[in-house]
């Protein structure tokens, strides 16, 4: 699994090797690793229940993981904590959004900042223009209620709320799920326009060709390890990715 | 029972209602934060009613040892956890906020004599001793079974519960205390002579009313305590955590039951055990509320305050049965209103 000399030399903003995790006694990863660098799209691709989203959840500390975990250079313990991890920089929006229902759009956002603003900074109304600057139709809706939105527009809300932490690492757990093929583009746009700004982007997904066409470097996920890995444009030539993943029509 | 006497008894209805809406809002607070039903919260009303009456009297109020057992206990768990992560450096906050503080309060207090203190400053001596106790009590009976079952959490709140009223005893003994009326004042309006006193509960507890409205709206604390109890993992992942959001409810919940005691003191004689009655007339309006909603469970709790007030009127003898027969309806109505089923 060797990556391009260019990518090398950037960054590492996370690096795994040798990851497990277990849901009790059935293992649902074994020996993965993987790593992003700063500014980079690495996208994880794979049939349902490979155990991506589980890979996600172990990532930020929702579940125990063992293995060696490095992350902006520390190793990381194993009681770390969800809430040590967002201080960090880390921030996930979730596969099913996880958003606050009963609160207005905006309020929505400021929370996503809650730890900034805990750790002292109050930059939290110059964070919010920039998000809206990204998503506009967020700054439309503002004072709408979170629960009454639709789904394109639950999907920028989640990833705008994470925007609002100015995460180091972002990662997105299938953010194309249940969204129309016009709003999937948009967010995919989107998710290109964030990786110049040097966020680091770990991207799950199962809409394979839509996260290979974004993404700079791709790793397959078959039940519970690593079966392929490489820059995405050699991934999606690939006989075998195209044949399980992309389909006949992979030039579409 | 002429106008005269109906006015009255809705005066004292209301009064009453004031304290117990202020109950019942923390109450229904603790329960969407934190799942637990925080029957101690009466505790903190007598609690509050007896240090207060205790500093008046020029006595130590025991809820001193209270806090300073409590403050060590934490104290060497937190000392305790810090030494095994080796993060030494977080060792004398430690013990300067869990054990410095609660004796500098003590040192104090024996100091000076607080029976000849303005009766502001012995208010705000009051609240020093007893709000630390909810943030603490969290800590130590809570936080460790936090993720347990709503079932369990209740089992503790009765240990809980059982415990303080024990050292209630302890502390106040048997006999009962009432203090003297904040202001003499009264006011004539027609025939109904209103009593400064009830005013002045009606206005605290409506200033502290809007006070919470105001934190849970504007500020982001208090928006990250609303979220807390609409999403939990969506709360953790914004870096909101279950203990933070436990420590802040409760530091709420302690704060509005000791107020609550400091202003029904000088109404009512308050024994070490009068706690759990208050409380649990404020769980009555909770429930009126669903345990979820802010504006049903004070309007509950003011609905029991006056049906309190008249049914002591006509039938004194049955005046607690009538009040909380009442969670009865109540119960039945609001399980033939929601739907159960397996999408609910």
């Amino acid at each position: 699994m060797s990556a391009a000399p260019a990518v090398e030399e950037r960054s590492v903003v996370l690096e795994a090797s040798d990851l497990a995790v277990s849901y009790g006694k059935v293992e649902a990863l074994h020996g993965l690793s993987l790593r992003v660098h700063r500014g980079e799209i690495v996208t994880v691709i794979g049939p349902n229940g490979a155990g991506k989203s589980t890979l996600l959840a172990a990532l930020i500390g929702l579940l125990p993981l063992r293995g060696d975990l490095v992350y902006l250079g520390e190793r990381q313990s194993a009681g770390r904590s969800v809430e040590q991890l967002v201080r960090q920089g880390m921030t996930l929006v979730p596969e099913k959004r996880e958003l606050f229902a009963e609160m207005s759009v905006s309020d929505n956002l400021l929370l996503g900042a809650f730890d900034r603003y805990r750790a002292g900074h109050r930059d939290e109304l110059e964070t919010i223009d920039h998000v809206f600057d990204i998503f506009p139709r967020l700054m439309e809706r503002r004072q709408q209620l979170a629960g009454t939105l639709s789904g394109g527009e639950r999907q920028m809300l989640a990833m705008g709320r994470a925007l609002m932490a100015k995460p180091r690492l972002l990662l997105l757990d299938e953010p194309s799920l249940g969204l129309a093929p016009l709003v999937i583009k948009e967010i995919f746009r989107t998710i290109t326009q964030l990786r110049s700004t040097g966020v680091a982007i770990l991207l799950v997904e199962q809409n394979a060709r839509a996260a290979l066409q974004v993404a700079d470097y791709a790793y397959v996920l078959e039940t519970g390890s690593i079966s392929l890995a490489g820059p995405s444009e050699t991934l999606a030539s690939d006989p075998r990715v195209i044949e399980s993943y992309l389909g006949l029509g992979g030039r579409h | 029972m002429d106008v005269q006497i109906a006015l009255l008894l809705g005066q004292d209805g209301v009064t009453n209602g004031a304290i117990y809406a202020l109950l019942a809002l923390a109450l229904v607070l603790v329960f969407a934060v934190t799942r637990v039903i925080f029957i101690p919260q009466g505790e903190f009303v007598a609690f509050g009613a007896l240090t207060l009456a205790s500093l008046q009297a020029g006595k130590l109020p025991g809820t001193v040892w209270l806090l300073l057992a409590m403050g060590m206990a934490i104290g060497l768990i937190e000392g305790a956890t810090a030494v095994r992560a080796r993060r030494f450096h977080r060792l004398p906050l430690i013990i300067l906020v869990n054990c410095g503080a609660p004796l500098l309060l003590a040192a104090s207090l024996l100091a000076v004599s607080p029976a000849g203190l303005p009766l502001p400053v012995q208010v705000l001596l009051t609240l020093m001793l007893v709000v630390p106790l909810g943030p603490m009590l969290y800590r130590l009976a809570y936080q460790p079974v936090a993720e347990a079952s709503v079932l369990a959490l209740l089992i503790v709140s009765v240990a809980v519960h059982v415990t303080l009223t024990g050292i209630g005893l302890l502390f106040f003994g048997a006999e009962g205390s009432r203090t003297p009326a904040f202001t003499d004042a009264s006011f004539t309006v027609g025939d109904v002579v209103l009593q400064g006193q009830t005013l002045l509960v009606i206005v605290a507890s409506t200033l502290l009313i809007v006070a919470l409205y105001l934190f849970f709206e504007r500020t982001l604390y208090g928006k990250a305590l609303r979220a807390t109890a609409m999403n939990r993992t969506g709360a953790r992942l914004m870096g909101i955590s279950g203990d933070l959001a436990g420590l802040l409810s409760f530091t709420l919940a302690g704060a509005i039951g000791a107020f609550s005691g400091v202003l029904i003191s000088p109404i009512t004689t308050i024994y070490y055990d009068s706690g759990f009655l208050i409380g649990l007339k404020g769980f009555v309006g909770a429930i009126i509320g669903g345990l979820a909603s802010y504006p049903a469970a004070a309007a509950g709790a003011v609905l029991v305050g006056l049906l309190e007030a008249y049914s002591s009127f006509w039938a004194s003898a049955f005046k607690e049965v009538i009040v909380f027969t009442l969670i009865i309806p109540v119960l039945l109505w609001r399980s033939l209103k929601t739907r159960h089923g397996e999408e609910a």
